[in-house]
């Protein structure tokens, strides 16, 4: 065998092991960013409590009185709306196909197929443009550590368009992170909000200032937003354990693949010597013949 | 007998304290001062200062707007957002206000008006309550 070929799996050898590196790194950084995404869920949890709280409150006091709000309420103009988030990047194995597809399949069958789209996130975005759906907002770029701050156009896009005349229903399409291995892509309603009737309180004894109206066109908004931060902070983490997953695969991929090559390095190296031992072997046997 | 209270936003929470004496805060319909069994209430609030007192001590918070709730001796402050005094960066507050304004003057369509108006607000809340701290440092109320 050619001492070239020897080099050649060495300098191999080299790349994996650095590539195995690389991959390793981005693992670390994943997992630290998506206990950050899992922490900041848990940390909107006190707020979600008590705004179930407190809309218990309000369902008991007008349960019979007064009109409906309109942001509780379905209406027949516009199309119902979606909104997508995935990841902007990739490196996240079958994550953003997954999300995609549940998109498509779910949202078929329950809201049609005639349908306004938000984009959050780049994957998501290319695909609907590619499909050239209706695409009528997109967000990318969208920070690790998000702040209610950050979705706040979002929010308000949602909000405008189901009270024109653009959404009949809102609806959200992201991947909820059950386990670091599983994710779940989920669609649910947003707009018109659906309150959590399992809090219940027997009556109400609260006086509203100035008015149920006025406190329940304030909390309103602030349970959409909610419910906006929470998806995507589940989708943030739901991206982060993908990507972890997928780099640590490809991690214990590399060691495999750096198992491999260093035995057929042994192998080359070994029939390497053989065959110089057997050159040198065969010259001195044929100088002792030719003396 | 203290109330127990809690400051929330979506973000976090930014306060549980079960010995508060003394709220004052920043209704839609004015300023709200609790004390211990208030009669429950649920009201908006607006872009202010939220005062409590503890003890000998008290404390001082910017808030975003949002809305409280009371119970007899349970005060809940759901906020937009919500910083302690101490937690107030005065000179980021101060640029943040600048900011503002410059975007302010150089805004015409409606909605960056009121987005730039909303930033200002903000700022000014927050250089009021970071100001205050620096000039108050431990004081007392009568």
């Amino acid at each position: 065998m050619p001492a070239g070929q020897t080099r050649e799996i060495k300098r191999r050898i080299r790349s994996v092991k650095n590539i195995g590196k690389v991959t390793r790194a981005m693992e670390a950084v994943s997992a630290s960013k998506m206990r950050r995404a899992q922490d900041a869920t848990m940390r909107s949890r006190a707020y979600a409590a008590k705004a179930a709280e407190v809309m218990a409150h309000l369902r008991a006091q007008n349960a019979s009185a007064q009109g409906i709000h309109p942001l509780l309420q379905a209406h027949p103009a516009g199309k119902p709306g979606v909104l997508l988030i995935t990841p902007d990047r990739g490196l996240t194995g079958g994550l953003v196909l997954n999300v995609i597809r549940h998109a498509m399949r779910a949202t078929e069958a329950s809201i049609g197929d005639d349908l306004r789209w938000v984009a959050l996130g780049k994957k998501g975005r290319d695909f609907l443009t590619r499909t050239r759906s209706e695409l009528i907002g997109e967000f990318t770029q969208m920070p690790d550590n998000p702040s209610v701050l950050d979705i706040s156009p979002i929010t308000r896009l949602l909000l405008d368009g189901f009270q024109g005349d653009d959404f009949s229903s809102v609806h959200v399409v992201f991947a909820d992170f059950v386990t670091v291995a599983k994710q779940v892509p989920t669609l649910t309603q947003l707009l018109p909000i659906a309150i959590d009737e399992s809090v219940t309180v027997s009556r109400s004894p609260f006086e509203f200032e100035p008015s149920p109206e006025a406190v329940l066109d304030e909390v309103l908004p602030r349970l959409l937003e909610l419910r906006i931060y929470q998806a995507l902070l589940e989708a943030q983490a739901s991206e982060h354990s993908a990507r972890m997953m997928a780099m640590s695969n490809a991690t214990s991929a590399a060691k495999d693949l750096v198992e491999d090559l260093t035995l057929t390095y042994n192998k080359a190296r070994q029939s390497d010597i053989t065959a110089e031992i057997l050159d040198i072997a065969g010259g001195a046997e044929a100088l002792r013949s030719a003396s | 007998m203290p109330m127990t209270l809690d400051v929330v936003t979506i973000e976090r929470q930014v306060l549980h304290a079960e010995d508060v004496d003394v709220v004052v805060a920043p209704g839609t319909e004015g300023l709200l001062g609790i004390l211990p069994n208030h009669a429950p209430i649920v009201t908006g609030l607006a872009e202010g200062v939220l005062e409590i007192v503890r003890g000998s001590e008290r404390e001082i918070f910017a808030i975003g707007g949002g809305f409280m709730e009371v119970r007899h001796s349970h005060v809940i402050v759901m906020a937009d957002a919500a910083e302690h005094a101490e937690e107030v960066d005065l000179e980021r507050a101060q640029e943040a206000r600048q900011r503002a304004e410059q975007a302010l003057a150089g805004s015409t369509e409606k909605v960056e008006r009121e987005e730039a108006l909303a930033a200002l607000r903000r700022a000014q809340t927050r250089i009021k309550v970071g100001q205050k701290r620096r000039s108050s440092g431990s004081a007392r109320v009568g």
